[in-house]
């Protein structure tokens, strides 16, 4: 027995009481600290063979020849696919979430248009056999010269919209500059930086029943469904996505190049075909996040009420795919002023394409934004504390409309009391233990609070308990605990009744786990389902029938449906830090975090992402930066001892909490929190650098060369 | 004169988790492709193949070591020890039941590494090795507590993306206070 | 990577033997360095003889007073030894701060001195390397070179080795023993790596078909007040941008003995001879460290992206050193 039901907005949060704000172990946890959980490149097919791609040895240029024969004579080979025998894709659509990268579109052409570019795909019995083949594999190429020069100031770069408009402006922002008794005018620079998730991308793909079936590591099933549908001309429901578990997504896992290839592979072959990247495939084939070169004017008064902000920022992107990295997007939300100008330029060079990286726009649009209010509080001699707060704003600076909520003056209270920021000394330079120079940093954080159309399915089992099903992705964030408890409380029954299935296409439409939506989204079609479930029930259904009686919700109408509002998560950063000016070691002694990130579903997943959030701001203050080599045009050192990213020993104590943050836009009061603890964090950090040595590090990251060049005052 | 050419596999012996699996091993093999390929033991995770994460940990003669860097073939007769062997049937290792509880982990790949990884540092540290945190290594010294510090320190080469860094110590501290923990 | 066969040695002669029979053949310890260039195909060997269970693990006190460590013995058991933390505080240090526990109880001493750089350019095929591809151009000089070496470098190569160990061993005055076809041999730590020259591809003096069999540390009553530090872009399992082992005697605030080497600044651990000259018979103090630093530093020919070396090389001499000497007047 199943119905339907419409989910409508609802206003009010619901009762604290229940599961839902109690700590509670993840639902997976024993399957994953024993091993048992089984992620794509794990699950056992008969007759799986095993794809390698093989990439260009060229950066840019065409495919000459490729000499197969060789290879295909080789023990265990199967097949070598490329652009002239491959099955052709089609690329001229829309997908769920806009048009596709081509990189994805493997083997289609003789194109190469950056370095490490797919031309083939070797099939072979074992991985051991498709690697050999693959390295042997002799391509030839027509090279041609390559740029990957980006600077902000190449006379290409244009505006580019992305998915909000690419300029916004108000005022006379010469007039107001001129006018203001300080101004500050600076340019900041973040590096082309990687995901470096730790599972590598990998699917299995095979044709079963006249349906192609792919399991897939991804950050959502609907999402790579209609992608492969569309790639290979199927209708949806003849493409089958799986993807239990994830070994982390940050933004990267979308339709890549092993899920294409394996299932072009499949075609062929007729047999089960995985495709798994190697980590070095990974820093060229799924993404990354752009540079930025970010220039930022202030201008305010002497109080420190801003009257002028500027913000401008220049991103590379690929010569095959144009992607944004809103930068300035902190700055449309978190200050106003009078004169308030933001743009986005993109620069295409002969790079691999970049994409969202968790937190895009936001991580590096707020290094230079909160750095830059840092700078500013220096000039006024203000606190930077005082200063963020006497420009908190009644309405979205850009959009004019109201906050649904704000409290980042909350969030700054609390965490100056917490952290003990009364008795900082604003002095730079000045406060030493042993060989280091000690400083602290503050900085503001927010994040938007989307939510995206999905449905669900909610079963009442004969047994009593209950099973939901929704084509979300556990990608670590605890979202598989989180609608748990969610249903559970909707229901009005014990968490431990209840079990929720996720990550498999079939259970119908659902957003990703992207931009801090995906557990709103899920949690809203569970709540309505679950909620009328539970009133079915209540009307006495009596005996169950064995199938149990289910209903399924659908959010599209409901989210439609909520009025324009600025809807945000906002938070305060602080860091402490320590400053080798002999060596140019940096090292963080502790972070604290607050946030105002509505209703926190369960407290003890929560932490992890906000502390989490706050190790990747960490991790992109101090460390990570990907070598874009002018010479070969490749990338230097892909790997993760070329890039690197933080380890233990870089992680000290964090503390993250939160405050009270009521959210009636929501029917669970949820806003997403799986990316505002990086927002702000490499500020924090890099101000707290300032106040320990004197010197602003405007480039990250703030590597010991660059601490050493900038001097200090024992240096 | 040439070497005669050899046989590129072998019959070995791999010993996991107390039982014997004989195999034929092409030499190229990993230990880690041996696991996850053959034995169908995928708790063992391939994070990187190159030893530069962790994520494939595993504890061979007692020691940890990255099984994407030993040769199965090397491997024979030696006794392995993965994340599906930690467990005492249905009882969590102490440092799994830790990691659960105080919720070390987040995507959970690299996990089975962290604690493989973390079952044997705190045997090294019960034997007495020191660290490059440790301040003073002569013997005369003494062991070092097993500070958050050491801790960091000594679970360095376990990389973790999602940044559960923070809940990884604390679960390693709260194994450490458990007696049975490093045995 | 190709297929190839396997052999387990059991006795060093034979281990000797079969190496010498197939120049494509390469000795297999720990596999920590060779099994990854194999994955990506900078290294293609035909047969692997498989050393590790070589009797040459031990590490043993000598007649003279020093060390003499198999050179099977791991990175772990080497750090680990009572004898090295007492004698050669240095050494445990070195070894520590590399790579990560797992890879410590993998790695042997012996593979450890014959590591490969982590050149950039060396370890991706596709790109040009004189080292790997001899004649094929070094595209560091010009593009990325910031973690590069800025003493004894060539216009061929600019690679550093990676080694913190070395860097300790070198300081140490270490000799390396090997064993060949036709017999044995030693070399001095300090003649053991080539220079750059012309050649960057020939990295060793070792005889085609060695084996390591050991290093042997002469007595060295000064290493017990010594001292590693590295400096690399995270706190730890990084290999460095600059290193410095030091072992430091001071009387009555005179330098009488001082070891000195640097990390990441060469294609081999560099021995600061200059500095210790400058040095010895010198006031222990930050200013006699300084100068003497600069003395060993001036020969340096830093790229544009890694003169920033120069600065942290002087500045970490004079750190450790400094170190040194306060310990040495409490």
């Amino acid at each position: 027995m199943t119905t339907s039901t419409t989910a409508t907005a609802t206003a009010g949060v619901t009762t604290a009481q229940g599961a839902v704000g109690t700590a509670h172990t993840r639902v997976e946890g024993r399957d994953k600290v024993t091993g048992a959980a089984r992620y794509a490149a794990e699950l056992p097919f008969p007759g799986l063979v095993h794809g390698w791609l093989v990439t260009s040895s060229v950066t840019r240029g065409r495919i000459r020849a490729i000499d197969s024969e060789p290879v295909l004579a080789l023990p265990g080979v199967l097949a070598v696919l490329h652009h002239g025998n491959a099955p052709r894709l089609n690329t001229d659509y829309v997908g769920m979430l806009g048009a596709p990268d081509p990189t994805a579109a493997v083997l289609q052409d003789d194109r190469v248009p950056h370095a490490a570019w797919p031309v083939a795909l070797v099939v072979a019995e074992t991985p051991e056999q498709a690697r050999e083949a693959a390295e042997t594999l002799a391509v030839t190429y027509d090279e041609e010269p390559h740029d990957v020069d980006f600077t902000a100031d190449r006379p290409a770069a244009y505006p580019a919209e992305g998915q909000m408009p690419a300029v916004t402006e108000k005022g006379d922002l010469t007039a107001e500059l001129a006018a203001c008794a300080v101004v500050l005018d600076a340019e900041y620079t973040t590096p082309e930086e990687q995901h470096a998730m730790m599972e590598p991308h990998a699917a299995t793909a095979r044709w079963e029943d006249g349906r192609l079936d792919v399991v897939d590591s991804n950050q959502g099933a609907t999402w790579i469904q209609g992608e492969l549908a569309n790639l290979f001309s199927l209708d949806p429901s003849a493409v089958r996505v799986r993807s239990e578990h994830v070994g982390g997504g940050f933004g990267s896992k979308g339709i890549r190049a092993h899920q294409v290839a394996a299932a072009m592979a499949a075609s062929v072959l007729d047999r089960p075909v995985r495709v798994v990247l190697t980590r070095r495939q990974m820093f060229s084939l799924t993404g990354h996040r752009s540079p930025t070169v970010q220039r930022i004017r202030l201008g305010a008064d002497t109080d420190g009420r801003l009257r002028a902000l500027d913000h401008h920022s220049v991103n590379r992107t690929s010569a095959v795919y144009e992607f944004v990295e809103p930068a300035t997007l902190p700055s449309r939300v978190m200050y106003d002023a009078h004169a308030h100008r933001t743009a986005h330029e993109v620069v295409r060079l002969d790079v691999p394409s970049p994409t969202w990286m968790r937190a895009p726009g936001e991580a590096p649009g707020s290094f230079a934004l909160e750095s830059a209010l840092d700078e500013l509080a220096e000039k006024l001699g203000l606190d930077p504390v005082e200063l963020r707060l006497r420009n908190e704003p009644d309405h979205g600076p850009v959009s004019g409309l109201p906050f649904s909520g704000r409290n980042l003056d909350a969030c700054f209270r609390e965490g100056a009391r917490r952290f003990g920021w009364d008795r900082r000394d604003p002095r730079p330079g000045v406060r030493r233990e042993g060989r280091w120079l000690l400083g602290t940093g503050t900085a503001a954080a927010s994040f938007p609070s989307g939510a995206g159309p999905s449905t669900a399915a909610v079963t009442a089992e004969p047994d009593g308990t209950f099973t939901v099903r929704i084509a979300a992705a556990d990608i670590g964030t605890g979202a598989r605990t989180a609608l748990t408890l969610v249903a559970a409380d909707a229901l009005r029954v014990a968490p431990d009744r209840v079990r929720v299935r996720i990550g498999d296409s079939a259970f119908g439409p659902a957003m990703i786990a992207g931009g801090s939506t995906g557990t709103r989204s899920w949690a809203w079609a569970v709540t309505a389902a679950a909620g009328e479930l539970r009133e079915r029930l209540a009307l006495g259904a009596g005996a169950l029938p064995p199938e149990g009686i289910t209903v399924r919700s659908d959010t599209t109408e409901a989210i439609a449906a909520l009025e324009a509002r600025e809807r945000y998560s906002f938070g305060a950063q602080f860091a402490e830090v320590a400053v080798d000016p002999g060596t140019g070691e940096v090292r963080v002694r502790r972070m604290l975090g607050i946030f105002a990130a509505g209703r926190i579903v369960n407290p003890l997943t929560a932490r992890g992402q906000f502390i989490g959030g706050m190790t990747w701001g960490l991790s992109m203050a101090l460390h990570e930066e990907t070598v874009r080599d002018r010479i070969t045009g490749g990338h230097y050192g892909a790997d993760l001892a070329g890039y690197h990213i933080a380890a233990h020993a870089d992680v000290p104590h964090i503390e993250a909490d939160w405050v009270d943050d009521p959210y009636p836009d929501d029917p669970v009061g949820i806003k997403g929190i799986g990316e505002i603890g990086i927002v702000g964090a490499a500020a924090a950090i890099a101000n707290a650098v300032w106040h320990a040595t004197g010197r602003r590090h405007r480039r990250l990251p703030i590597r010991p060369d660059r601490v050493l060049a900038a001097g200090g005052p024992d240096a | 004169m040439a070497p005669a050419p050899l046989s590129p596999s072998s019959d070995i012996t791999l010993h996991v988790n107390g039982e014997k699996y004989p195999l034929s091993v092409d030499h190229r093999t990993t230990l880690l492709d041996a696991l996850r390929e053959r034995l169908d033991l995928t708790g063992t995770k391939k994070g990187c193949d190159q030893g530069q994460c962790g994520a494939c940990t595993v504890l061979l003669d007692g020691r940890r070591a990255v099984a994407c860097l030993q040769l199965a073939v090397a491997a024979d007769g030696r006794e392995i020890t993965t994340i599906e062997g930690l467990a005492d049937q249905e009882r969590l290792h102490p440092v799994q039941q830790a990691f659960l509880d105080a919720d070390g982990y987040q995507c959970g790949y690299c996990t089975p590494g962290q604690i493989c990884s973390a079952v044997a540092v705190l045997r090294e540290h019960a034997a007495g090795w020191p660290s490059a945190a440790t301040d003073d290594v002569r013997p005369e010294a003494g062991p070092p507590p097993l500070t958050a510090e050491e801790i960091r320190e000594r679970m360095s080469g376990n990389l973790c993306r999602c940044g559960a860094y923070v809940s990884i110590v604390q679960a390693v501290a709260r194994a450490a206070e458990s007696e049975e923990a490093a045995v | 990577m190709r297929e190839f066969g396997y052999q387990r040695a059991t006795d060093v002669p034979g281990a000797v033997a079969l190496l010498d029979a197939d120049p494509a053949a390469r000795f297999l310890g720990g596999g920590t360095n060779l099994v990854d260039l194999m994955k990506t195909g900078v290294e293609r060997p035909a047969r692997l003889v498989d050393v590790r269970e070589l009797p040459l693990d031990g590490i043993e006190p000598t007649p003279e007073g020093g060390l003499r460590i198999g050179a099977t013995a791991t990175n772990s058991d080497l750090a680990a030894h009572p004898a090295v933390r007492r004698r050669y505080p240095v050494l445990a240090q070195a070894v520590l701060a590399g790579a990560s526990g797992q890879l410590r109880n993998m790695a042997t001493v012996g593979g450890n001195l014959l590591q490969r750089t982590r050149c950039g350019y060396f370890t991706d095929p596709t790109r040009p390397c004189n080292k790997r591809d001899p004649g094929s151009g070094c595209p560091a000089i010009e593009g990325e070179h910031h973690n590069h070496a800025i003493l004894g470098a060539s216009e061929h190569c600019v690679a550093v080795h990676p080694s913190d160990m070395g860097v300790a061993l070198t300081a140490l005055d270490a000799v390396v023993t090997y064993e060949t076809a036709d017999g044995p041999g030693a070399l001095p730590l300090g003649d053991l790596y080539l220079p750059v020259g012309d050649t960057p591809h020939r990295e060793t003096a070792l005889p085609p078909g060695a084996l390591i069999t050991g290093v042997t540390l002469p007595p060295a009553p000064a290493a017990a007040r010594s001292r590693y530090r590295k400096v690399r872009e995270r706190a730890s399992y990084a290999f460095a941008i600059g290193s410095v082992a030091a072992a430091l005697d001071v009387r009555d605030g005179t330098v009488r003995e001082v070891r000195l080497a640097l990390g990441a600044v060469a294609s081999h651990p560099w021995r600061a001879r200059a500095a210790e000259r400058a040095l010895t018979g010198a006031p222990a103090d930050a200013t006699a460290f300084a100068a003497a630093a600069d003395t060993e530093l001036a020969a340096a020919t830093p790229l544009p992206g890694n003169a920033y070396k120069v600065t942290l090389l002087r500045n970490l001499v004079v750190a450790v050193l400094t170190e040194l000497a306060v310990e040495a007047a409490r």
